[in-house]
């Protein structure tokens, strides 16, 4: 199996890893990064929980290679954070128990993330549409629709993940 | 702050992605270990060949049951349990064969690739009527068929009471096998060094575990730590042991470093326990009025390849429950549980008592039907009324505490109106481009805050109990230390509002500690809507010690009575004398100088209680659905969801939505999506999320929630459970509403999952059965 190197820059701290051509973007995420924060809840791109945001775009890092993020800038659960403060979206959740286990919201809180800062004011079908592709199995998903109504209202997709699209529109 | 919607505790670790999951655990020298599963549904093992994988970079062993002599077997009916590795045959596609440990987890993969297993063959028997066939070769060796236990729960199998009612109906119920998904699969990380055995597992009982490993090692329950840190759901189907925990702990011991699993996706859905599983034969006598007079059910149950400890129990259950919350004067339940060539099937968010709330909320409507009456007015005729509480059953022990079925009903009513749906569908009906509309109801009763002991341990715990303890601290702070070991119930925060109930201090300087059998003394688990009425309970009698403590000290300290000290803001104050007190942190740090109290004085402000249940409560409630059919596809669209529950006392109102959520979202999966399938061959048909489909954002409506709060008497709370409670009366108000919808066309009956393609056959069915008898009576 190959080795490559890459320069992959995480939540704003850059790094030079050599990693195996087959690795997923996940596991050098959670693994070479040790940022736990990104899971893995199946190996078929269906449930979401790895989703991250790469180069101001939510991806499902299960189905990203590693090598092929080569130069890129990637937002992870642990990006978010505003100065030792929880991101409106983050906020949101809490604020209206849009989690229960707590294992698909990092993905989740990414995919509304996302969506927010494409759609700041999206109404209940939009934020359906946006987090689609995130399963979870203990919400039913309502108060996960409120929590992302709530984050629009107080901030939408917060600064840092603001900066970090901006950036990648930028480069 | 019991009763008030205060946000969670445990929210910020778990939004920032800092929270513990076990796969985020690092120990230095972690090996992994990858399994080697039959791809073979029913076959001998001729062998093994182990030689190429072993060679492979960074592989440090492989395993079979044969090189692992002496490995216990998991716990089972005697004569039925499982090795950690399959011993000569395979019984399911999944079962393990061999297992890999390398360096990584890509690499181990890879050895276990290269793993050669020669299988010969033999008949599969992938369903209940396959394993029951004439003929039929018996899947478990020994025995001499594939029924392995079969229990009539009752004096009499009420033929004579069948026969002599003016109506009887016959009619037979599917509850498809489902799977749990929690959307953290298994995993577990073992670490086993001189002075004994850590493991890290995704576990609802992190105490049970513990105290099983280390009886099959032969090791002291002091040797043996289980840890559950956080854990990415469970609904049940983290309950059972699986053969994971004993190996990497094996392995870990005899290679000297930390093993770690990590279940993929795709052997999540094939290893972990299944759910449901049942069929139904039932039969019913009733009267013009819709009194219902006897029931038979012949419940069968597919145990799987293997009859795990729990799943075996759950007919048990089901049977008990039968008739939901009617007075039914004769009630026959009997079941047999079937072992086939599929994933072995245990508990699954309400196990067991769905399956009987689906049954006979399907009675209930199949009786309105046949008599041609409104579905409500049979709930009516037959409810167990208010003021029979407590009710008991005929099954010993079911006894029904205090509620309130009529008045779930009646409130669900305020927020339905009844009448105009009716008059809207029936408008609907005559527009051949509208929609079908379908109303369904679901009046309920279930088992939550599951124990006591003589039933827990007949599912192989030590008891029914549950432990809690509660220090305050010197500086006025409070730690609780609970058995109960959460998976996403939010005990983090149920269990600090109770506290600073008990004991006057802040919310947010109350800490929860669970799921590490180290630091937490004893406890059974959490499963069974137990974790407030049971575990909520023992925290409660536990600061309820320490308060009663603090008010002797206070007293001492005040040179009052005791009787005339109040608990108030914190503070203890002497009653007609308020200017005369002391706060709760001078209290604590008093417990800790035993020249300033009382001779003898135990010191420390530090309880432990625990709580038996004097017996199970029965959350209850009435919920109702409306659907929309398109005509054209067979789509089932869900309009409107309304709940009422009764859980008793209402700890977190907003935590007590989540769980209403989450459960009617997996009742209405089962309606309408969620079925585990098989070939004849026991190929799965359902072994990723690409094939089992859960629902999505878009899958799923808007629900209406509310309740009804009639506190239960058997525990000090009144709390009776409520996660159980969703999926436990969703399925058949969906259903009810999809038959409801056809019902002017002549459909009676149609088994879960409602798919379009199956609604569609239905409705084309019914339309053209309808035409035909049109066509005769015209000629």
């Amino acid at each position: 199996m190959s080795h490559h190197k890459v320069r992959i820059t995480v939540n704003g701290t850059a790094g030079e890893d050599e990693v195996e051509a087959r690795q997923l973007l996940v596991h050098y995420l959670r693994e070479t990064r040790a940022l736990t924060g990104t899971h893995v809840g199946c190996d078929t791109s269906n449930c979401g929980a790895c989703t991250v945001m790469v180069d101001g775009r939510t991806v499902k890092s299960c189905t990203v290679l590693t090598v092929t993020a080569d130069g890129t800038d990637v937002l992870t659960v642990e990006g978010l954070d505003e100065e030792g403060e929880m991101s409106p979206v983050q906020k949101g959740f809490q604020a209206c128990h849009g989690l229960q286990c707590g294992y698909c919201t990092p993905g989740m809180v990414m995919s509304a993330t996302g969506l927010l800062l494409e759609q700041p004011d999206p109404d209940d079908d939009a934020i359906r549409e946006g987090i689609e592709g995130n399963l979870c199995r203990c919400t039913g998903y309502d108060m996960i629709v409120d929590s992302v109504r709530w984050a629009a209202a107080h901030g939408g997709a917060g600064t840092a993940a603001t900066a970090h699209a901006a950036h990648a529109e930028g480069s | 702050m019991v009763g008030a919607s205060v946000v969670r505790k445990e929210d910020p670790a778990l939004l920032t992605g800092r929270g513990t999951f076990v796969d985020d655990i690092r120990l230095p020298g972690t090996v992994h270990m990858v399994f080697v599963r039959s791809y073979l549904a029913h076959a001998r093992i001729v062998s093994i060949d182990t030689a190429e994988a072993a060679r492979l970079p960074g592989v440090l062993g492989v395993w079979t049951h044969a090189d692992l002599e002496g490995l216990p077997a998991t716990r089972s009916v005697p004569g039925m349990e499982r090795p950690c590795l399959a011993t000569g045959k395979v019984h399911f596609v999944g079962e393990p064969v061999a297992v890999v440990v390398a360096t990584d987890r890509y690499l181990a993969a890879d050895a276990a690739e290269a793993v050669v297993v020669e299988y010969e063959e033999l008949p599969v028997m992938a369903s209940i009527a396959a394993a029951t066939a004439e003929g039929a070769t018996p899947i478990l060796d020994g025995l001499p068929s594939n029924v392995v236990l079969e229990q009539q729960l009752s004096a009499t199998d009420a033929e004579a009471e069948l026969a002599a009612a003016p109506h009887r109906l016959a009619f037979a119920l599917v509850n498809q096998r489902c799977a749990a998904v929690p959307m953290e699969p298994t995993v577990c990380l073992s670490d086993w060094q001189s002075s004994g055995l850590t493991i890290w597992g995704t576990s609802q009982t992190p105490h049970h575990m513990r105290n099983e490993i280390a009886q099959m090692f032969g090791l002291s329950q002091q040797e043996v730590r289980f840890v559950a840190p956080d854990v990415g759901g469970g609904f049940g189907a983290k309950a059972s042991f699986y053969p994971e925990f004993l190996l990497t702990a094996e392995l870990s011991r005899r290679l000297r470093r930390p093993v770690k699993y990590v279940e993929t996706r795709s052997e999540n859905m094939t290893s972990m326990v299944h759910g449901r599983a049942q069929q139904h034969d039932v039969e019913v006598g009733f009267d013009d009025e819709g009194r219902l007079l006897a029931l038979r059910v012949r419940i069968t149950q597919d145990c799987g390849g293997w009859p795990d400890a729990t799943g075996i129990g759950l007919p048990t259950l089901t049977s008990f429950m039968s008739g939901g919350c009617y007075r039914i004067p004769t009630i026959a339940p009997s079941f047999r549980s079937v072992v086939t060539n599929t994933t072995p099937v245990g508990s699954y968010r309400g196990a067991g008592r769905p399956e009987a709330s689906y049954m006979i909320e399907r009675v209930v409507d199949h009786v309105a039907a046949e008599l041609g009456m409104d579905p409500l007015e049979v709930r009516r005729a037959n409810f167990v009324q208010p003021g029979e509480m407590p009710y008991a059953t005929q099954f010993e022990g079911i006894v029904y505490d205090e509620a309130d079925f009529p008045g779930c009903l009646d409130k669900l009513l305020e927020h339905v109106d009844y009448e105009a749906l009716r008059t809207e569908q029936a408008a609907l009906r005559n527009d051949p481009e509208a929609p079908l509309l379908g109303i369904g109801f679901s009046t309920f009763v279930e088992m939550g805050g599951f124990g006591p002991t003589p039933l827990f341990e007949q599912f192989g715990y030590v008891g029914g109990w549950e432990s809690a303890n509660v220090r305050l601290n010197v500086d006025g702070s409070a730690v609780i230390k609970v058995g109960t070991s959460p998976h996403g119930q939010g005990h983090q925060t149920a269990f600090a509002q109770i506290v600073a109930d008990q004991l006057s201090v802040p919310f947010e300087r109350i800490t929860l500690i669970h799921g590490d059998t180290a630091t937490v003394q004893e406890g059974i688990g959490t499963m069974g809507s137990r974790g407030v009425p049971v575990g909520g309970s023992a925290v409660f009698k536990a600061a309820n010690k320490v308060r009663d403590k603090a008010i002797r000290i206070a007293a001492h300290m005040l040179e009052a009575d005791e009787s005339d000290i109040e608990l108030a803001d914190g503070r203890f104050s002497v009653r007609g004398a308020p200017q005369q007190g002391v706060d709760m942190a001078e209290v604590a740090v008093r417990a800790f100088k035993p020249h300033l109290l009382p001779d003898g004085f135990d010191l420390g402000l530090d309880e432990t209680a625990f709580h038996e249940p004097s017996n199970l409560s029965y959350p209850s409630g009435a919920h109702c659905c409306v659907v929309e059919i398109d005509r054209g596809t067979g789509k089932v669209r869900i309009r409107r969801y309304v709940a009422v529950d009764d859980c008793g006392t209402v700890i977190n109102p907003l935590m007590a939505k989540g769980q209403i959520h989450g459960g009617v979202a997996q009742g209405i999966a089962q309606a309408l999506i969620e079925e585990v399938t098989y070939g004849a061959d026991g190929q799965p048909g359902a072994g990723t999320l690409v094939d089992y489909t859960l629902p999505s954002s878009k899958d799923l409506p808007r629900y209406e929630t509310d309740h009804v709060v009639t506190p239960t008497s058997f525990n000090p709370l009144g709390a009776k459970g409520l996660g159980e409670s969703g999926a436990t009366a969703a399925p058949q108000a969906v259903v009810n509403a999809v038959v409801d919808a056809m019902g002017h066309l002549g459909v009676r009956t149609i088994d879960m999952p409602c798919t379009p393609q199956k609604v569609w056959r239905t409705l084309n069915a019914a339309l053209a059965s309808q035409s035909e008898s049109a066509h005769q009576n015209g000629s």
